[in-house]
């Protein structure tokens, strides 16, 4: 089996009443762009947190470098880059000194490689954190998690409330991770162009628990979108087997199912219709149809 | 290197990479022995996982389309003319089931879009001249 950099099983953890993660299992190999994908509050941020030992796990296991990041957080943390949506960035440091803080905690430090990025960022190292725009935040926080060249580096939420140029740095900045000697990368997005652009794995979380887990381009083959028209109307989404999510009216559906699938279409053929259009379903349309946040979902699937 | 990915129609980001880098060798877009250019540079310029451009490097070398110099780079291989115009064949069919396709959703026959493909043939002068000049 392939070496996992990041491995955890069975991982449950709750918050007061409210279980927060349902038995997740999450592993990432050395040299892969990990996506994370999930709504708001599905469990993204506990995940990551867990990664990084700011909580300890419940019941199920985390290891990180074959350590556990909770009792051996030098061992880990040391090798991470973290880059979080809130970016608790001191206020009252200046940029330089922010530098020059994060630099103690990391021998593998890279000054030149840390200026370069700050005058392609065109940041003022002798300005306060505290007065620099979001943007120019996130790319301070971006060169501080990026500049020790870490094995792993983790982004939660990059990209949230950012213009595009600032994104795009982001983006430049997994890539180089990944293409400069097969570095990680785990990152979480709501932004689904953004993982599928950027990730080889893709882990969907829907209410604390994995709902998808794999390959991009697997994932994608397993679902299908088609196009299809009926000789008659329907007011209700027809039960079509293997179907997961339709969206349309009348005599056009739009449907999301798995597939290849020979069930599909004759369903289809039972309802008195036929397939216009069919093709390989895109991230986002998978992930709409699992989360069930497509206008109708079909309870049968 | 004019590559564009789209997010919307379900092709594979590596697959919209390799079909398109077969296109500017099939047109002449890229000629034999010219240099593609490196993995994170592509990678860069698409905003795509580096993993993504190896994956369509490798299937276009494993075609015998391209090929790595030892530490120097990859290169468009010297495909014989066959190849190509298989490419080329390939690339006209695909183009030609997408209309057939739409035309019976219009409810055009093979007749209406063969007499359809005349009228526009011969709207264009220059292209009309030139199908002449190859018939003969």
């Amino acid at each position: 089996m392939e070496h996992m950099l990041v491995d955890v099983n069975n991982l449950s953890r709750s918050f007061g009443r409210r279980l927060a993660l349902d038995r997740v299992n999450f592993h990432v190999a050395k040299g892969r762009v990990c996506g994370l994908v999930g709504a708001n509050g599905a469990g993204k941020t506990t995940l990551i947190k867990h990664l990084l030992g700011l909580l300890r796990a419940q019941s199920g296991s985390v290891r990180v470098f074959d350590h556990d990041p909770v009792r051996d957080p030098v061992a880990v943390l040391s090798r991470i880059g973290y880059l979080s949506e809130e970016r608790e960035l001191p206020e009252w440091m200046r940029v330089d000194e922010l530098m020059a803080y994060t630099q103690a905690f990391h021998p593998t430090w890279d000054t030149s490689y840390a200026r370069q990025l700050l005058e392609t960022f065109a940041l003022d190292p002798s300005k306060k954190i505290k007065e620099l725009s979001k943007g120019m935040r996130a790319q301070a926080g971006l060169v501080a998690a990026v500049a020790h060249r870490p094995e792993l580096l983790i982004l939660d939420e990059p990209s949230s409330g950012l213009d595009v140029v600032v994104r795009r740095d982001i983006l430049d900045a997994i890539v180089r991770t990944v293409a400069d000697d097969g570095r990680t990368v785990i990152f979480s997005s709501h932004l689904l162009d953004e993982v599928e652009r950027m990730s080889d794995h893709v882990t969907m979380i829907h209410d604390g628990r994995v709902t998808l887990s794999g390959a991009l381009d697997d994932l994608r083959r397993r679902y299908r979108r088609s196009r299809v028209r009926f000789r008659e109307g329907f007011d209700h989404p027809p039960v079509l087997e293997s179907a997961l999510a339709m969206d349309g009216g009348g005599r056009m559906w739009s449907v999301v199912h798995s597939g290849p699938s020979e069930e599909f279409r004759l369903s289809v053929l039972t309802h008195g219709g036929e397939i216009v259009e069919s093709r390989d379903a895109t991230l986002e349309e998978i992930f709409l149809a699992r989360a069930g946040r497509s206008r109708r979902q079909v309870e049968a699937a | 290197m004019d590559i564009t990915i789209s997010l919307s129609d379900g092709v594979p980001i590596y697959r919209q990479i390799l079909n398109q880098i077969k296109y500017l060798m099939a047109s002449g877009q890229l000629l034999p022995e010219e240099e593609l250019p490196p993995i994170r540079t592509l990678a860069l310029q698409l905003k795509v996982t580096p993993n993504t451009v190896v994956k369509a490097y490798d299937e276009l070398e494993s075609a015998g389309l391209i090929h790595k110099r030892r530490g120097a780079g990859t290169y468009v291989s010297d495909v014989t003319s066959p190849l190509a115009k298989r490419e080329r064949q390939r690339i006209i069919e695909q183009r030609v089931d997408a209309l057939l396709a739409e035309a019976h959703q219009l409810n055009f026959t093979a007749d209406d879009i063969l007499r359809v493909l005349r009228e526009r043939l011969a709207a264009m002068p220059r292209l009309a001249a030139a199908a002449a000049k190859g018939e003969r």
